[in-house]
């Protein structure tokens, strides 16, 4: 069996799909983003689907797991790189991605990303500085 | 059923394994390509085909499909058989539908399948398993 690997940009999880996945390995891939979220304490998950050349409901039903399950373990989830043709196809198959964050390519997946981070901190000044310094700052008494 | 003339031998896959479906998948994707489909058409057949795949291995118990390139006199397409010898589906109207399932996924396949093509007939009982026939022309 294929396995996907896992990237660590920062504090980012870069998961570039890049083989026509069988069912078993979209299910390890599940538990391996689970695993790397945890052990690399991540914030962001990015999911490069560009090379995908369908998505159907099973690897739409995994990627709202993995958006739910790392949701849990604190971070959050874009999926990015949809084709056109996989979007049109997706929305007749009636999968919605509930859930699911989506942007156009990577650099506008961790813009998101930070954005989304900088909400839950609650800081109001841009997105660049959403890091750990700021964690620790706002977490001490 | 629009009767089509075959263009070359079908091409037949086992569905035996999740590698099996893949298989399906790219074979589709290929008899797509050379029936001159859109890419957008491709990627509906394709998609189709590899819900109703994993409809024949986890609900069928494994099968086989059967690719073939048609022709109608005005059109090509893609013809794609799908058959097992499995436990029949009992209630077709509620099996077709949305968000209706009697295994784990999500209730899509079967309805959703049947959207993204143009053609769909199937023929199931506990006594012949299932058979499922789609169809995609090219625009």
């Amino acid at each position: 069996m294929e396995r996907v690997p896992i990237l660590k940009i920062g504090d980012i999880l870069l998961v570039s799909i890049q083989v026509d996945m069988s069912d078993q390995t979209a299910l390890q891939l599940q538990e391996d983003l689970a695993e790397r979220i945890v052990a690399t304490g991540s914030h962001g998950v990015i999911i490069d689907i560009t090379a995908l050349d369908i998505v159907d409901s099973f690897v739409g039903r995994m990627l709202s797991t993995i958006a739910s399950i790392s949701k849990v373990l604190d971070a959050e989830t874009v999926v990015v790189g949809m084709r056109p043709a996989v979007a049109i196809t997706l929305v007749e198959l009636g999968l919605s991605l509930n859930g699911i964050r989506t942007a156009l390519n990577v650099e506008r997946g961790m813009e998101l990303i930070a954005a989304a981070r900088a909400d839950d901190l609650g800081h109001s000044d841009g997105v660049d500085d959403a890091g750990d310094t700021d964690v620790e700052t706002t977490a001490s008494p | 059923m629009t009767a089509g003339i075959d263009l070359g031998q079908p091409q037949v896959q086992a569905i035996r394994s999740d590698e099996d479906v893949v298989r399906v998948r790219q074979l589709v994707r290929t008899a797509a390509v050379a029936a001159k489909l859109s890419l957008v058409d491709q990627t509906k057949v394709v998609t189709a085909a590899s819900e109703l795949a994993r409809n024949t291995l986890v609900y069928g118990g494994g099968g086989s499909v059967e690719v073939a390139t048609v022709d109608n006199g005005l059109r090509r397409g893609v013809r794609i058989v799908f058959a097992d010898s499995g436990p029949g589906i009992a209630d077709l109207e509620l099996a077709f539908t949305d968000g209706y399932t009697t295994g784990s996924g999500l209730g899509l396949g079967l309805s959703g399948a049947r959207r993204l093509v143009d053609e769909f007939a199937i023929d199931t009982g506990a006594d012949r398993g299932t058979r499922v026939t789609v169809v995609k022309w090219a625009r």
